[in-house]
């Protein structure tokens, strides 16, 4: 269950000052879709988030969830119905993690019980233990405490989440942690959220739609990530985006997603013929040997194709064996890594799906559709 | 009755023994005379130093949490409880038995008037540290203005509370020894009542420091068991 969430016109003025920290908002987020609002700081951007749940007053204009406006009832009952996270978390100090995370569902006047099941539910959701239900915010770490905070905004199921910089305050490894079980949990969560961040890498990775915004809050671009890298709209954006842009992309498309080389694949025993058969119709110079249960045991040379069968160990291992779930970028740079052109893709058993080579991921830079460019988990969103 | 008759009725013991004769430090005096000389008053200074801390404590707060949302009124709190913490108490007590009388009712005025400004200041600047960002979060949940108080603002500022509440206790105990000049009873006329006789001052003198320290230790208990999460973020 998810809200759409509508900007329209929106504007804010601070009282004293002249200038509009934002100016004419318009944007539609669907239902059940990260909105990634990223900008240069002053942009506007934690302004923009903070007009939802009415933390920054409107001064014009109206924001619809679910096309209700958000001014239509009180301040406090608006913002028991959007989960809310900010950078600094804001843990309550004096209170354990269970009595963090029941904030909201105490507001909502929830039976003691459901409070207690769902406190539970959630701190197996986030991979806490539940002995953690009893501790203070200063006994955790600061990924612990994110992760607590994310679920005390959940809490109560809303609808719609804000995000401040949910994941800024921590160390770039955890980060990456928190971002893909936050992704995954998305996944089944599929809530409408508003993420806020200065880091373009975040918003590519997070967003399914990305608005950029510049200094006095104008909307310089809102699309797709894939949109936005192929086909940034003016020199602001291409500039935010950054000169690399076209690697970023990489960071879109999963190893799965591409149409991997066919690997010739041959088992130790088989006849060479067959062997030197499969090399001749692939993309590839060199067959490869997997075992019984198609996990791959390296390449086979000229010289391991001297005899009348093919031999139990290969010249050249295997390196590196990419996971299908690898995005492309990363998978590129295990590749530069091992100083190889290509190597096996394997699936979540471990076995051989295809080959993906340095060649495949040059086609891919160069084409220019970004309808080809548009991940499968993100197909559903119309531009 | 002018303070100077209290002087007068002050009852002056017998010097039946030597060391007594000689106001010397006498167990013997000190074990025959304890029950009756020290229990009452040392009840009645404890009641005096219970009543006026909770009154202070009442007033400081109640003005602590109305200065919190209005800070302009700080100042001038701050500045009227500091110009009745300047008062010597002594002439405090004196200034106030022409309106209020002698008793328990001016002792206690000028006792709790004293913790004001201790109290006060330790409530406004625990409420004020709750964090921004817990702040932020709880208004940003939905919990009201006096849900953030109650629920966010006030449990945090308990350790500054306490230790306001604290030093104005033993202060209290303290000056609490002061309040026969009101004629309110208390430690204090027995301490002015022989100086002389180090039986006497030592018994009434240690019998204020006992007290300052079981109540100062039963606040700490108090303070220990109100915020968990304090000595949990220690350890």
């Amino acid at each position: 269950m998810a809200a759409a969430l509508e900007f329209q016109q929106v504007s804010k003025t601070y009282p004293g000052s002249d200038e509009p920290a934002i100016q004419s908002l318009s944007f539609e987020v669907p239902a059940g879709d990260i909105c990634v609002l990223v900008g240069p700081s002053g942009c506007g951007k934690t302004t923009t988030m903070r007009m939802v749940n009415r933390m920054v007053s409107i001064t014009s204009g109206e924001i619809l969830l679910d096309g209700r406006s958000v001014l239509d009832r009180k301040a406090y009952e608006l913002r028991r119905e959007i989960g809310y996270t900010i950078q600094q978390i804001g843990l309550f100090p004096h209170e354990t993690v269970a009595a963090n995370i029941a904030t909201v569902p105490k507001l909502l006047g929830w039976p003691k019980d459901r409070i207690r099941d769902r406190v539970g539910a959630l701190l197996d959701m986030f991979s806490l233990p539940q002995d953690m239900a009893g501790r203070y915010p200063a006994q955790l770490s600061g990924g612990q405490r994110q992760r607590v905070g994310v679920a005390r905004a959940l809490a109560s199921d809303p609808s719609i989440m804000l995000m401040d910089e949910p994941f800024g305050a921590i160390d770039p490894i955890t980060r990456g942690r928190l971002q893909n079980e936050f992704l995954r949990l998305q996944g089944e969560l599929r809530k409408t959220i508003v993420f806020v961040t200065h880091d373009i890498d975040e918003a590519i990775k997070m967003g399914d739609r990305i608005a950029v915004l510049k200094k006095g809050g104008v909307l310089a671009q809102y699309a797709t990530p894939a949109e936005l890298l192929l086909a940034p709209v003016d020199a602001f954006v291409e500039d935010f985006v950054g000169a690399d842009r076209a690697l970023k992309r990489l960071a879109l498309l999963r190893v799965r997603d591409v149409d991997l080389w066919k690997a010739p694949r041959v088992r130790p025993g088989d006849p060479v013929a067959q062997a030197q058969e499969q090399v001749a119709d692939s993309d590839l110079p060199y067959s490869l040997l997997i075992d019984a249960d198609g996990k791959p045991l390296g390449w086979l040379s000229d010289r391991d194709l001297a005899g009348e069968r093919v031999p139990d160990e290969a010249d050249t291992a295997p390196t590196p064996r990419l996971d299908q779930d690898s995005v492309l970028r990363d998978a590129l740079a295990e590749l530069l890594e091992e100083d190889t052109q290509y190597g096996p893709v394997v699936d979540e058993r471990g076995a051989v799906i295809g080959v993906l080579s340095i060649e495949l991921i040059a086609q891919f830079l160069a084409s220019k559709d970004p309808r080809e460019l548009d991940p499968p988990e993100r197909a559903g969103v119309e531009p | 009755m002018s303070w100077l008759t209290l002087f007068a009725q002050v009852q002056i013991h017998h010097r039946a023994s030597d060391c007594e004769s000689n106001n010397g430090f006498c167990p013997d005096w000190i074990i025959k005379n304890f029950g009756d000389r020290y229990v009452d008053p040392f009840f009645r200074h404890l009641e005096l130093v219970v009543i006026s801390v909770l009154v202070g404590f009442v007033i400081a707060f109640a003005l602590g949490i109305v200065a919190h949302r209005r800070r302009w009124l700080v100042g001038p709190v701050v500045g009227i409880t500091g110009v009745l913490y300047t008062i010597p108490s002594v002439a405090a007590f004196l200034l106030l038995v022409p309106i209020t009388g002698f008793g328990l009712l001016t002792a206690v005025i000028a006792l709790s008037s004293y913790t004001l400004l201790i109290i006060f200041r330790n409530v406004v600047a625990g409420l004020a540290a709750a964090p921004a960002e817990a702040r932020d979060a709880a208004l940003g949940m939905g919990l009201t203005d006096s849900q953030v108080l109650w629920r966010v603002e006030v449990p945090l500022a308990l350790p500054e509370i306490f230790a306001g509440v604290r030093i104005a206790t033993t202060t209290t105990v303290g000056l609490a020894a002061l309040a026969f000049f009101a004629n309110a009873g208390g430690l204090g006329g027995l301490i002015f009542g022989d100086l002389v006789f180090k039986s006497n001052v030592v018994v009434a003198g240690g019998l204020c420091i006992v007290m300052a320290f079981v109540l100062d230790g039963l606040l700490l208990f108090a303070q220990r068991l109100s915020t968990p999460w304090v000595r949990a973020a220690r350890a």
